[in-house]
């Protein structure tokens, strides 16, 4: 019993780690003013450009060394990630577009680029079945060595892959950007009023780019994450689902806040695979469980919008641009 | 002369709002970036694939135009994606983001197959045809209405509300598939294949010309209500300037709600014409994407039903011609999506150069 | 009294905007450890001037000398360079935010950002002054004197030795005003020099050293205030009476259409901005409101037509067909329409809230009468006649009544508006600030419409800004000062200076004269 408790919240923070790279890339992306709904499209991006990455690499060496089966799927799933929050950009902050169809689309794009190279990769390479990456996926998954001696707690808590530390560490620092340092004032002031912001010397176009360019490559990071330590190495079409609507919904969970995104992204995974932990549950009954997520989220959005506690508001500039002229 | 010291502090391109420019312009900047956008499909398309662009775009002709079956399908993706950008157009008219269409749509889906399923042929077909419509209608309305009631009444956040709940959707269908479905298999086979009860009848033996037909006359009503209705009019109102509205006694409140209620009866319409005049069963897929797509297409037809005609046209041009493409040369269906993509972002991109003008300052205005 | 270069002084500026002419060859100069009150009507050039001390606009011509020495001012950052800080009218602050987060945001400081020195230093400075904040209270906590009070330590925090305050007291309490004119001085005494734009004479009176007066954007002089009083202060600032020739007929048989007791209203600080207002328009009148922008008039006009609530009073309107006499208090717009009330509005924010500036002429004239039928469908037939007809009345110039109306000048605009309000057939026609902005030839035909709807037997509440033409058009005034009714004066009789001593005098502020 004990046991399956402990696996169970194994499993829960494991769903929850690309559910929280998500997340806080969508936080630093919205403290800024842009709803980027193309999140759930950057982070198959993210997973495909490290996948390709990744095959690159293990099919050009007949030993694939470990610093370099990490860091080049690593960069790659980088480098694709922010291009994809960089066409979000130019498109939204310089051209103007409306932010929601601009995120729609590029949601369209991405999983279509995901799902095309996912699914023909290989017939490029001239080989068939699906890809399979499981050197770097190893390297990916490795556990600290003392994991396995300390038991449960070991087993449970510390058997994770790096990139599963790095996604609570950078969701802490980001906290401790926004909220301590002054960049993080400067970027919560563009999102909240960017008019006081322009006023007051600050950049905003500056601003923006650069958190929606960095918020988009943490979020790839889920992506990256999925493919290469959830799934060890393999690619399926539409394999990630949809995780990237549920880390948007947990940037509402977590009344935009990074470090209580940290426990709702476990929460929420946890609901995700709840059903798999309680015994005798019919398969309809599944279904509804995976849908508590997004009605606790609805809750909570209706919570927030009628308390009107202003600490808790979306960033008041959340899906506007701005055009210093219109002043 | 005056002004010469003003405009040293400023940027080499100064930025400012067109007040005006002629439609022929703005048509041309239109086609130059649909232009440039099937440049930057072909390639990427022969960077993929290798093949002569041209080749390329024959064979996504022919994938939407290459046999009469292949155009009554292009006619029904096109029929069914119109209905849904029909659906969301009053709400972004008067600004409200739905994008929950593909929820709303579900729910109507859903609504028909339970009928489908629990009435079987107990009744006639027209009655069933019209409790399965009338049903849909009555759930896009339900799944429509509760976000606006929100969004009225608080002022809650109507694009995360409606997207989360598209899931809830998702998960509903989900739910009543497994509970349908008594092998566990989560695909529900055809419902009625044997009575073809709560099947949308054919119209001169074709399959799809009822709904075609339907979606065509609900593109016109769409059009005359937003253009020559007083409630089309307030919706306009209200979506320019909510203080004009107050100004002149419109009830905000009830005029968001009640256009929710519109826009998610269409949407519960296109369920409906989904299960029963298209698929006869249900699936998590029924929508299949469509709830957003139509979102731009509405967008790109700056909300005009007749124009959303051809903006519809384009996209599942794009798509059927994509997935010929994907046949042809064993490549994946996805291609399409990336299409898709590149071709929105072109589209969306040029309104700038629609609605902005870029000054580049002049060399006299620089020397003092 | 003064030695030494002056902490900045401004040498013949002059700011145009296109053909207006916002400041012409102002001169005049501020030193450390003294207030100089910057003292003129609405739309005198004040607070334009002050905009290019602080780096907003860049003057046309003229310069402008920092502590003797000549300084280019292109941008606020500019300003701040030479220690220049300006208190804006609407607070440039996050809402979100604490008072010591907002006192340093965008500032490029040395050293790790930690928000408690920041508190620390913000504590320091209040004790200094005199300033009573909590640093880390949020902005949405903040009262409107609070929030002034964050702005001015946000300046002084960036060491600002000149401080420009535009209209401190606008919005402040009598208390309130007292405590800032303590911490103005005690910076006085720590050498700042200060700039007050202000037209309120016993403030000036009380608070400045000198006092400089503009006048629709011509510099009029200095005096010392120790050697002036408010008589001679008001003539500066209004100058003599200027003829308008504007027609005025005598009213034919006023009846009281619309009486007025008591409203008061409070805005979201919780302060009130109308207080026991009381008064009767009659009809075949024009009523005219006097007073400083924002002394409550905009509030006054949407109580009446239902879009502001009022906390008390009654609005009884007198229907000439029914005889009833009906209470509009806390009725929609709709309602009142309902009642039979032909009530007529022009409100000072045409394009936000008068017309739909994306639609064309037509769609905008059906803003007021859509829904006139049974029918489902709009009916544009009669709008377009409308239209039209207005058009070719008033002589708008458009291409087509099918042009958006954002795209017609501003004259143009305000005919479209006011032709729709009229052709309504009203029996109270308000209008605020109907010629702001428009030429002389295009105020004319506005006055005109108004003189000929109080021909037709109209009550007509017309608010207006020059004095001169409230004087020569309306048969009564009304002047309002801070939300309450300074008193009622004739039209035909009134004094300009006697008004503009009521528009300046505020009650609750008064124990500073003398």
């Amino acid at each position: 019993m004990v046991s399956t408790i402990f696996a169970f919240i194994n499993a829960a923070i494991i769903q929850g780690i690309p559910l929280l790279y998500g997340a806080t890339g969508e936080i630093i992306t919205e403290k800024s003013g842009n709803l980027n709904l193309g999140i759930p499209g950057i982070m198959y991006i993210g997973g495909i450009s490290g996948i390709i990455g990744g095959y690159l690499y293990e099919h050009s060496t007949d030993n694939p060394a470990a610093l370099a089966c990490i860091l080049i799927p690593l960069i790659c799933s980088l480098a694709g990630s922010s291009l994809m929050a960089l066409i979000y950009s130019f498109l939204t902050i310089t051209l103007r577009v409306n932010q929601n169809v601009t995120g729609l689309a590029l949601t369209t794009f991405g999983m279509g680029v995901g799902n095309f190279f996912g699914g023909s990769l290989l017939s490029f390479f001239g080989e068939s079945g699906s890809i399979s990456l499981i050197t770097t996926g190893n390297y990916y998954k490795a556990s600290l060595p003392f994991a396995d001696k300390l038991g449960l707690f070991g087993k449970t808590f510390l058997s994770l892959g790096f990139l599963a530390y790095a996604a609570i560490i950078i969701a802490l620092l980001t906290s401790y950007f926004l909220n301590r340092t002054r960049m993080g004032l400067n970027l919560r002031a563009v999102g909240e009023n960017p008019a006081t912001a322009d006023a007051a010397g600050i950049s905003v176009t500056k601003y923006k780019y650069l958190s929606t360019v960095i918020g988009g490559a943490i979020a790839g990071l889920g992506g990256l994450y999925f493919v290469m330590d959830y799934t060890g190495g393999a690619w399926t079409n539409n394999g990630f689902g949809d995780r990237g609507w549920l880390a948007i919904a947990i940037v509402i969970f977590a009344i935009w806040r990074p470090s209580t995104a940290i426990l709702s992204s476990f929460l929420f995974g946890g609901l995700y695979i709840l059903c798999v932990y309680i015994p005798g549950l019919s398969s309809s009954a599944k279904e509804l469980i995976n849908m508590l997520p997004y009605l606790v989220t609805i809750i909570v959005l209706v919570i927030i919008s009628m308390r009107k506690k202003r600490e808790n508001q979306p960033p008041a500039h959340l899906g506007l641009s701005y055009f210093r002229e219109e002043r | 002369m005056s002004n010469n010291e003003k405009h040293i502090h400023e940027p080499l391109f100064h930025i400012t709002k067109r007040s005006d420019i002629v439609w022929w312009k703005a048509w041309l900047i239109r086609l130059a970036a649909i232009v440039a956008a099937l440049f930057v499909c072909a390639v990427v398309i022969v960077t993929i694939t290798d093949y002569n662009p041209l080749q390329v775009y024959k064979t996504m002709i022919e994938g939407s135009f290459g046999s009469e079956r292949k155009i009554w399908i292009l006619l029904q993706n096109l029929a069914m994606l119109l209905c849904i950008s029909l659906a969301v157009t009053p709400a972004f008219k008067m600004k409200f983001w739905n994008l929950g269409a593909e929820g709303q749509v579900l729910i109507g889906g859903l609504a028909s197959a339970a009928c489908m399923f629990y009435i079987k042929d107990s009744m006639p077909n027209w009655l069933l045809l019209l409790v399965m419509l009338f049903a849909s209608i009555l759930g896009g309305v339900i799944w429509g209405i509760i976000p606006a009631f929100f969004k009225a009444n608080w002022g809650t956040n109507e694009s995360l509300f409606t997207l989360m709940m598209n899931y809830v959707a998702i998960q509903l269908v989900s739910f009543f598939i497994m509970l349908w479905v008594p092998s566990g298999s989560s695909v529900m086979g055809v419902i009625n294949q044997v009575t073809g009860s709560g099947w949308m009848p054919d119209l001169f033996g074709k399959k799809y010309l009822f709904n075609i037909l339907i979606v065509a006359v609900l593109t016109v009503i769409m059009f005359v209500y937003l253009k020559f209705s007083k409630q089309g009019y307030e919706i306009s109102v209200v979506g320019e300037s909510e203080n004009t509205a107050r100004y002149i006694g419109i009830n905000v409140k009830k005029v968001i709600i009640r256009t929710m209620i519109i826009s998610g009866a269409v949407c519960g319409l296109a369920g409906f014409l989904l299960v029963s005049g298209t698929n006869h069963t249900i699936s998590k897929e029924l929508a299949g994407g469509m709830g957003f797509t139509a979102i731009m297409v509405s967008w790109l037809a700056k909300f005009n039903p007749i124009v959303m005609v051809i903006t519809s046209f384009l996209i599942v041009f794009l798509q059927r011609g994509a997935s010929e493409i994907a046949t042809a040369f064993r490549l994946n269906e996805s291609v399409a999506d990336i299409l898709t993509g590149i071709i929105i972002f072109f589209i969306i991109g040029c309104e700038f150069f629609i609605n902005y003008q870029i000054n580049r300052r002049s060399k006299q205005k620089e020397a003092k | 009294m003064c030695v030494g270069s002056a902490a900045i002084e401004l040498r013949g500026i002059t700011k145009r905007f296109g053909n207006v002419v916002a400041n012409s060859n102002v001169s005049l100069s501020v030193y450390g450890g003294e207030i100089l009150s910057l003292l003129g009507e609405n739309g005198s050039g004040k607070t334009t001037l002050m905009n290019m001390i602080s780096g907003i606009y860049y003057p046309d011509e003229g310069q402008i000398f920092i502590n003797g020495e000549e300084a280019v001012i292109r941008s606020p950052k500019d300003a701040f360079k030479y220690k220049i800080g300006m208190i804006h009218q609407h607070f440039k602050l996050i809402d979100v935010f604490s008072a010591a987060e907002n006192v340093v945001l965008g500032l490029k400081e040395k050293g790790k950002y930690d928000i408690k020195t920041v508190s620390e230093r913000v504590a320091e400075i209040s004790e200094k002054y005199g300033f009573d904040i909590n640093p880390d209270k949020k902005i949405y906590e903040m009262s409107v004197s609070e929030k002034q009070t964050v702005e001015i330590i946000k300046v002084l925090y960036r060491g600002a030795d000149i401080l420009i305050l535009d209209e401190p007291t606008a919005v402040l309490t009598p208390q309130e005003t007292q405590k800032l004119f303590t911490v103005l001085r005690k910076m006085r005494e720590d050498g700042k020099a200060i700039i007050i734009i202000t037209h309120k004479l016993h403030e000036v009176l009380s608070l400045s050293d000198r006092v400089a007066v503009l006048r629709k954007g011509e510099y009029i002089g200095t005096v010392e205030t120790a050697k002036t009083d408010e008589a001679e202060l008001t003539e500066m600032m209004v100058g003599k009476k200027i003829e308008l020739n504007i027609e005025r007929a005598t009213p034919e048989n006023p009846q009281d259409r619309l009486v007025v007791k008591n409203i008061s209203c409070k805005n979201r600080e919780g302060v009130n901005v109308l207080d026991e207002v009381s008064f009767t328009a009659r009809s075949g009148e024009i009523l005219g409101i006097a007073g400083i922008a924002g002394s409550g008039q905009r509030e006054l006009l949407e109580a009446i037509a239902g879009l502001q609530h009022i906390d008390g009073g009654e609005i009884i309107y007198n229907n000439p067909k029914t005889g009833s006499a009906d209470n509009l208090r806390d009725k929609t717009p709709l309602q009142i329409r309902e009642l039979g009330v032909r009530l007529s509005f022009v409100p000072e924010d045409r394009l936000g809230m008068g017309l739909v500036g994306n639609m064309d002429i037509v769609d905008n004239m059906m803003l007021r009468s859509y829904r006139k039928g049974k029918s489902f469908f709009l009916e544009r037939k009669a709008p377009k006649n409308l239209a039209e007809t207005i058009i070719e009345q008033l002589e708008v110039v458009t291409p087509s009544a099918a042009t958006p109306v954002r795209k017609l000048s501003g004259g143009n605009v305000q005919k479209v508006l006011v032709g729709r309000e009229i052709a309504a057939a009203p029996t109270v026609l308000m209008a605020a600030y109907p010629v702001r902005g428009l030429d002389i030839n295009s105020s004319y035909a506005i006055y005109n419409l108004l003189n000929q709807q109080k021909k037709n037997g109209v009550a007509v509440i017309f608010v207006g800004e020059d004095l001169d033409v409230l004087i020569e058009l309306c048969d009564r005034i009304m002047v309002i000062g801070s939300g309450r009714v300074a008193g009622i004066v004739d039209g035909r009789t009134a004094d300009k200076n006697k008004i503009g001593l009521m528009m300046t005098k505020t009650q609750g502020g008064n124990e500073n004269e003398q």
